[in-house]
């Protein structure tokens, strides 16, 4: 078995081409290093598995960056922490695909921290290797999150406390107590034993992607000499003698003989369908209709306001549905967020035959006020010779201006009549229509069916247009 | 055509699912959110990938993900989340990699508000992230060019192996106006050095890492170069009653709207009134201001922001002649009373 491990696999290059420098045949990784250890079990899994081709290899921030020297796989290099996040668009992308997130403690377990909590958690059907040396090395030997207590590196000299830096993580433990990862096991590149082990758990878990999507995550402890200032030997004796005491090996995780395969494929898609899954449709208005009823010349303006659950915004955008429907401008602005949450609900609404420059009404030619707190506050914006109309069942007062013209309409006290009392903004639109004389009646009772959402609440909609047109008539 | 009555943050995904977009990676935030919601209805329903990600910064890494594997790749956010956006997208600019970010600016800094501001002109036209590079951005300033500029975007996206921005407001994405859909098929180029799980691709690469100083200036030259041609052949722009204009108004977004009108009223009064609106802050519309700047008498840019688009109108008109600034910030939108009176008090000054 241990002949396998040393021969080289057909998984990676036979000449580093990509690496700087003239030699090419040696890794970038310093002697007594796991990452070419374990850069060995994957790439001989990996031919052994026939997956080589398909796979799509992850490379973290760290000393291996640069695995891309050496993986004859595809190979996308993320920023620091990320991998997880890059292997999913990936792994989503091509679901068929083998996708290796490969990491080093400082990018998984630091920066990183969100990005595998969530691929674990949602078991994304990649595999992710995690290469735990207690220490960064390529920046130059700082702590990192899974350095030991008493541990000196370059910002812990005195050694990690408590105090200062709290404990060591363990990651595989926390990944563990997921729902989603079906195996989790944490391993050492160590004695001849320990790499056995290793080679076992690294196969185990590309296996478990190739035939079920799981998501697994295997540990590796591993010697970084270079910033441990050890020779290789003892570097190795210390991931075995030290590290391996606060890291404990083994399985933390496996339900891979129960797990059932995970489908990650995409759902199928007849591009012929695209206009009716987007809701593109033509509208099926007699163009005869709009045409006899066109009104020239005209800009309103209106400010549609009252208490959230009144039906102020879909007032507002059922207008403008129907001014669209007889080939007007139209735009509609509501006034967003918290505003809209906190009761008072308002939208500005243009209807033009010309083309609309702002969105914005400062000014409304109509005021609709549904409540008494709107008529407080927008009345005075009304241009001179506009209109007002509000909801005489729901506020006491006149308006005060006479420069306009003011349309009481009992518009609750009418829809209650009617059963409901949301229809009152539909009795409103039936008022202004006759009033303002820009939309043909006709056209706007043809449109309800393809404006309103909900179809069952068309007849009841068709019923309070008419009694606001009727209220008008009577005046 | 078929018409429909839509919000702009809606209009700007049926525009992305058009251009065939794969997947959408986002976070949610407002005033930005209904994209999310779109994306959300919509992607699983044509055979793609939505998925809410756990960060802003985990989405735009996911985005980068699946750029790197060829696929047409989106993400939205509103100002904070674009800030935390940044350092992906200049991975994604320096990899050279295709995809989609919309920015529904909202008034800063800090948690700010969520009411509309232009503040981002800066952190999204002047590349934003670390390293020398920028984006391509599309302004829209309509409903209309929020779905157009949604299909617009991918496709020079992959032409030029760029990131690509829609830099809109609040106002923009949260207004409901009619969108005629164009009846295209997406038209994706093939894209050889992207990562496809296949024998074929396996031999590819997508970093952005350059070791040695000479190889990285290299590449950053190659992206100046690209950069170069697009603002000889992308620049888009709208020019509204310039061409006997006295002055003209630069603005974009929702404030392009707002000086549209000012120059209608100023016109009705016979003031020699004119607007300038780039849909491309970059590139931008260098040799159209240079021309204007040879006719006009001054400039008035309206923006809602403490000045950052009135930088590059000024290094463009180069002291030829006054460049003034109209801003509103913190989330509140200047008036069409506002600018109009700006207007006279620059016009019986000069």
């Amino acid at each position: 078995m241990n002949d396998k491990i040393l021969k080289k696999s057909k998984a990676f290059f036979d000449v580093y081409e990509r690496k700087s420098g003239s030699d090419k045949l040696t890794t970038t990784y310093c002697p007594g290093c796991g990452h070419g250890n374990l850069h060995k079990l994957i790439a001989e899994a990996l031919i052994d598995f026939n997956a080589a081709d398909k796979s799509i290899f992850i490379s973290p921030v760290g000393c291996s960056v640069f695995a891309y020297y050496y993986f004859k796989t595809g190979n996308i290099q993320a920023a620091h922490g990320r991998a997880p996040a890059v292997a999913v668009g990936a792994k989503r992308a091509h679901p068929e695909s083998i996708v290796i997130s490969y990491q080093g403690d400082g990018d998984l377990a630091a920066i990183g921290g969100l990005e595998i909590l969530h691929a674990a958690n949602r078991g994304e059907g990649i595999t992710v290797f995690f290469v735990n040396n207690a220490i960064y090395g390529m920046t130059g030997g700082q702590m990192a999150p899974t350095t030991l207590i008493g541990q000196k590196s370059m910002t812990t000299p005195r050694g990690r406390t408590l105090k200062n830096e709290g404990y060591p993580i363990k990651m595989s433990e926390i990944i563990a107590t997921l729902e989603a990862p079906v195996y989790v096991e944490r391993v050492m590149i160590g004695d001849a034993k320990s790499i056995r082990q290793a080679r076992k758990a690294v196969r185990k878990a590309l296996k478990l992607q190739i035939e079920k999507n799981a998501f697994c995550f295997i540990e590796v402890l591993s010697a970084c000499p270079s910033n441990l200032k050890m020779d290789p030997k003892q570097g190795i004796k210390w991931v075995q003698d030290v590290l391996q005491k606060y890291y404990p090996l083994g399985v933390k995780k496996d339900i891979s003989e129960e797990f059932e395969r995970k489908d990650v494929s995409r759902d199928n898609f007849d591009p012929s369908q695209l206009q009716n899954i987007l809701n593109i449709t033509e509208s099926k208005i007699d163009k005869g209709k709009i045409e006899q009823f066109k009104n020239n010349e005209f800009t309103h303006e209106f400010r549609i306001a009252g208490f959230g659950g009144q039906g102020v915004l879909s007032l507002g955008t059922v207008l403008s549905e129907m001014g669209m429907r007889h080939d007007y401008q139209v735009s509609w602005i509501p006034s967003y967020g918290p505003e809209m949450r906190g009761g008072t609900a308002n939208c500005s609404v243009k209807i033009s035959d010309k083309k609309i420059g702002s969105p914005l009404v400062a000014n409304p030619t109509v005021l609709i006020a549904m409540n008494g707190p709107s008529l407080d506050k927008f009345e005075n914006d009304v241009i001179s010779g506009g209109t007002i109309v509000y909801d005489s069942s729901l506020i006491d007062r006149k308006p005060i201006r006479d420069d306009v013209n003011i349309i009481p309409i009992p518009a609750t006290k009418m829809a209650d009549e009617l059963g409901t009392t949301k229809a009152a903004n539909m009795i409103i639109i039936g008022a202004l229509i006759k009033k303002l004389g820009i939309l043909s009646i006709d056209v706007v009772l043809d449109s309800l069916g393809e404006v309103m959402k909900n179809k069952k609440l068309v007849e009841l909609n068709k019923k309070a247009l008419l009694k606001g047109i009727e209220y008008i008539k009577s005046l | 055509m078929a018409k429909q009555f839509l919000k702009g943050n809606e209009a700007v995904v049926k525009g992305a699912i058009i251009a065939g977009v794969n997947s959408y990676y986002g976070y949610p935030i407002t005033p930005a959110s209904e994209i999310a919601h779109a994306a959300a209805k919509y992607l699983p329903l044509v055979g793609g990938t939505f998925l809410q990600a756990e960060s802003e910064i985990a989405a735009i890494n996911m985005v980068y993900g699946a750029a790197a594997s060829g696929e047409r790749v989106m993400t939205a956010s509103s100002s904070p989340g674009i800030s935390l956006k940044q350092e992906g997208v200049s991975y994604c600019a320096g990899a050279e990699l295709p995809c989609v970010i919309v920015d529904i600016s909202r008034a800063g800094p800090g948690l700010g508000n969520i009411a509309p501001e232009q503040s981002d002109y800066n952190q999204v036209v002047k590349g934003g992230g670390h390293g020398n590079y920028k984006c391509i951005v599309l302004a829209p300033n309509s409903v209309q060019e929020m779905c157009d500029f949604g299909i617009l975007a991918f496709d020079l996206a992959d032409k030029y192996r760029t990131p690509v921005y829609i830099l809109a407001d609040g106002f923009i994405g949260q207004m409901m106006e009619p969108v005629e859909f164009p009846e295209t098929v997406p038209d994706i180029p093939k894209k050889p050095w992207a990562i496809l799980g296949t024998k074929e691709t396996c031999v590819n690469v997508i970093t952005s890492i350059e070791l040695d100083p000479d190889d990285l200036e290299k590449h950053v030259n190659k992206l100046q170069k690209k950069y170069q041609i697009i603002e000889e052949q992308e620049v888009r722009v709208d020019e509204y009653r310039t061409d006997d204009a006295e002055i003209v108004l630069v603005g974009y977004g929702i404030a392009s709207r707002i000086a549209q009108s000012v120059v209608d009223q100023l016109r009705e009064k016979n003031i020699k009134a004119g607007m300038l609106r780039p849909k491309t802050l970059f590139p931008f519309p260098k040799k159209q201001i240079d021309k204007l700047a040879n006719s006009v008498k001054s400039f008035l840019t309206v923006e809602m922001s403490n000045g950052q688009l009135v930088d590059d109108v000024r290094l463009i008109v180069n002291g030829r002649k006054p460049v003034h600034l109209y801003s509103r910030v913190g989330g509140n939108v200047p008036s069409i009373k506002e600018v109009h009176d700006e207007v006279m008090k620059i016009m019986r000054v000069s």
